[in-house]
């Protein structure tokens, strides 16, 4: 299913006002704080995300992306804030006031997430068809049948060759490791996909490809994103919005192209400008 | 004024407790017994006692048969199938020398069967009690190390990574490779370890008459199968569980098909096949040999059905 409409939808008298205004985000998170002994990794962050939308958060090493996105993620709990779906069993609850069972549920059936480091989100000596099948089994499915044909269609969907659905990730290449982690990923068709810097480590051509399945996948699926990144090539590929981070704090939000050309905050002029 | 010996108001002295063990820890053991029972499947920990034989030779069921045994009671102690093997003859020694039980190998005479990774061919009955010697309770550890973490599973039920063990035997095998203590599901809620049976009698246990302690001393764990209980193995609901294949095993001094066969090697290479259930085996042949015996019904007809209807499906292979 496509999300964009023919032109003649558009010209027939007015134009759809902006769903910003209309519609209730998807996803929102409300001053997400959290320490590790001293160290505030996130402090006082709040994000919204629409269906459909992109979000890019950008930022150095050590600026808290990857924690907001395992906090996101249902992985762990934060020391405050508060954190909502519009789903709609979860409507208006906090899920990080959740038991331990319901969060469990809600992440593995409602949000996907894509690892930087393929050994974080897959088992290396399982079938990668074994591993997009976990994500089944966790809820419940029971026919092998079943569970082969979800498998071949999350593989496929990612681009992953289906003559190797059945190979450890371990023997496989870095780029067809996250597609493996994405076919899992989107296995339940989720509301919602975090990245976490999905195309570090691999080479540009390896890493347009992976992007470019990302793209597709996000405007077919309609999946809201939430993408980490150091790389402002790959921000500026996919993401509508970016939220710039540092020392565990947003700094500065906006469009992407707004973010990106005519940047506000001194640090995110320096990160713009900074090349080799 | 007349003095009371001390010695006429105490009961004479023994060298050892009824049972060998002393009163706190038999006390201790039935309450185990009582929640594992209360709880189908749950392994409850207990406090594993020292006895005269080593870690992983029986002490755990041998532990619940002493908490169970009485002056009335008829011990039946199998390994692997046979009454006879060192470990089962010593273990029913010492039961009866510590309780003054009788013994039998006859399982139609038993109250009390301990026994090493096997269920009787004969059906048990409601007042018969068997005990399972377990040397690891934990179904979950071969996928979670960390015992901490498998609580947790077992607590929210999640099991998934055992049937994604499943999954993978069945994409690189085609069958379920798991060869005894199959995973089980018992009452709808815990999976358990059913001690290493042959899948053979996995199904057993399914609505049994009779009730199953499963004790494992090393681990200190016991759990329990309380009588007319669902059991059903883990299996996808378009790839059937089976059990061994021996239908073209025959006996060689019977000739019984169908029940559960050790595999003898011989000189020329080929097989010969006896009955694993020693006790069973033995009534055939004196049966054959024209002495009546008694034989109860057996769990597997001379068809190889078993004796519940529709609970093992037909074979089917995955594509």
């Amino acid at each position: 299913m496509a999300i964009s409409k023919p032109l003649s939808a558009l010209s027939n008298g007015r134009l759809e006002t902006a769903r910003l205004l209309h519609e209730t985000p998807l996803l929102r998170a409300m001053a997400l704080t959290k320490r590790y002994g001293r160290i505030a990794a996130v402090e006082d962050v709040s994000l919204e995300v629409y269906a459909g939308e992109v979000l890019g958060i950008v930022g150095e090493s050590g600026s808290g992306k990857s924690t907001v996105l395992r906090l996101l993620n249902l992985e762990e709990l934060p020391d405050a804030g508060e954190y909502q779906l519009d789903l709609p069993d979860y409507t208006d609850e906090n899920l990080f006031e959740l038991d331990r069972f319901a969060r469990r549920e809600v992440a593995a059936l409602h949000i996907g997430m894509v690892y930087q480091n393929p050994h974080l989100g897959l088992r290396m000596r399982y079938t990668s068809s074994g591993n997009v099948a976990e994500r089944l089994l966790m809820t419940g499915e029971r026919e092998y049948a079943v569970l082969r044909q979800v498998a071949r269609e999350s593989l496929s969907a990612s681009e992953f060759p289906l003559d190797r659905m059945d190979d450890p990730p371990r023997v496989l290449s870095g780029g067809m490791q996250q597609r493996v982690q994405l076919a899992k990923a989107i296995a339940l068709r989720p509301r919602i996909l975090l990245l976490d810097e999905p195309t570090t480590g691999l080479d540009v051509s390896v890493q347009a490809a992976v992007l470019d399945t990302l793209k597709r996948l996000q405007r077919d699926l309609r999946l809201a994103m939430i993408l980490v990144s150091h790389d402002l090539g790959v921000i500026r590929t996919l993401a509508d919005r970016v939220m710039v981070m540092r020392g565990g704090r947003v700094i500065e939000m906006g469009l992407t192209d707004q973010v990106l050309d005519d940047p506000q905050h001194a640090y995110t002029q320096q990160l713009v400008h900074a090349k080799l | 004024m007349t003095t009371t010996a001390l010695e006429s108001l105490a009961l004479p002295r023994e060298d050892y407790a009824y049972g060998f063990l002393d009163a706190f820890a038999k006390r201790e053991l039935r309450r185990r017994t009582l929640k594992a029972i209360a709880i189908p499947g749950y392994q409850v920990p207990y406090a594993s006692r020292e006895l005269p034989i080593a870690r992983g030779w029986g002490t755990g069921g041998l532990q619940v048969s002493l908490s169970l045994v009485g002056p009335e009671s008829v011990i039946k102690v199998i390994d692997q199938g046979s009454d006879d093997s060192v470990n089962a003859a010593n273990l029913r020694r010492f039961i009866t020398r510590m309780s003054g039980a009788a013994t039998t190998t006859d399982v139609l005479e038993a109250t009390i069967i301990q026994s090493r990774h096997r269920i009787p061919e004969e059906v048990l009955r409601e007042e018969q009690a068997l005990v399972l010697q377990v040397p690891d309770p934990e179904p979950l550890r071969a996928v979670q190390s960390d015992s901490s973490k498998t609580h947790q599973m077992h607590a929210d039920s999640d099991y998934s990574q055992l049937w994604l063990v499943l999954y993978e035997q069945l994409v690189r095998y085609k069958q379920y490779l798991q060869g005894a203590s199959y995973p089980s599901l018992v009452n709808g809620r815990y999976v358990i370890s059913p001690s290493p049976i042959p899948r053979w009698d996995t199904p057993k246990l399914h609505q049994a008459a009779h009730l199953t302690l499963l004790s494992a001393g090393r681990e200190k764990r016991l759990y329990a199968v309380p009588p007319y209980t669902d059991v059903y193995p883990l299996e996808f609901s378009d790839v059937p569980f089976q059990v061994e294949d021996q239908r073209t095993w025959a006996d060689a001094v019977t000739g019984v098909v169908n029940k559960f066969m050790n595999e003898i090697p011989q000189v020329d290479g080929t097989s010969a096949y006896e009955v694993s259930d020693s006790g069973y085996l033995d009534k055939l042949v004196a049966q054959q040999q024209g002495e009546r015996q008694a034989f109860g019904a057996t769990y597997y007809d001379d068809e190889g059905n078993f004796y519940k209807d529709g609970y093992l499906k037909a074979l089917v292979r995955p594509q």
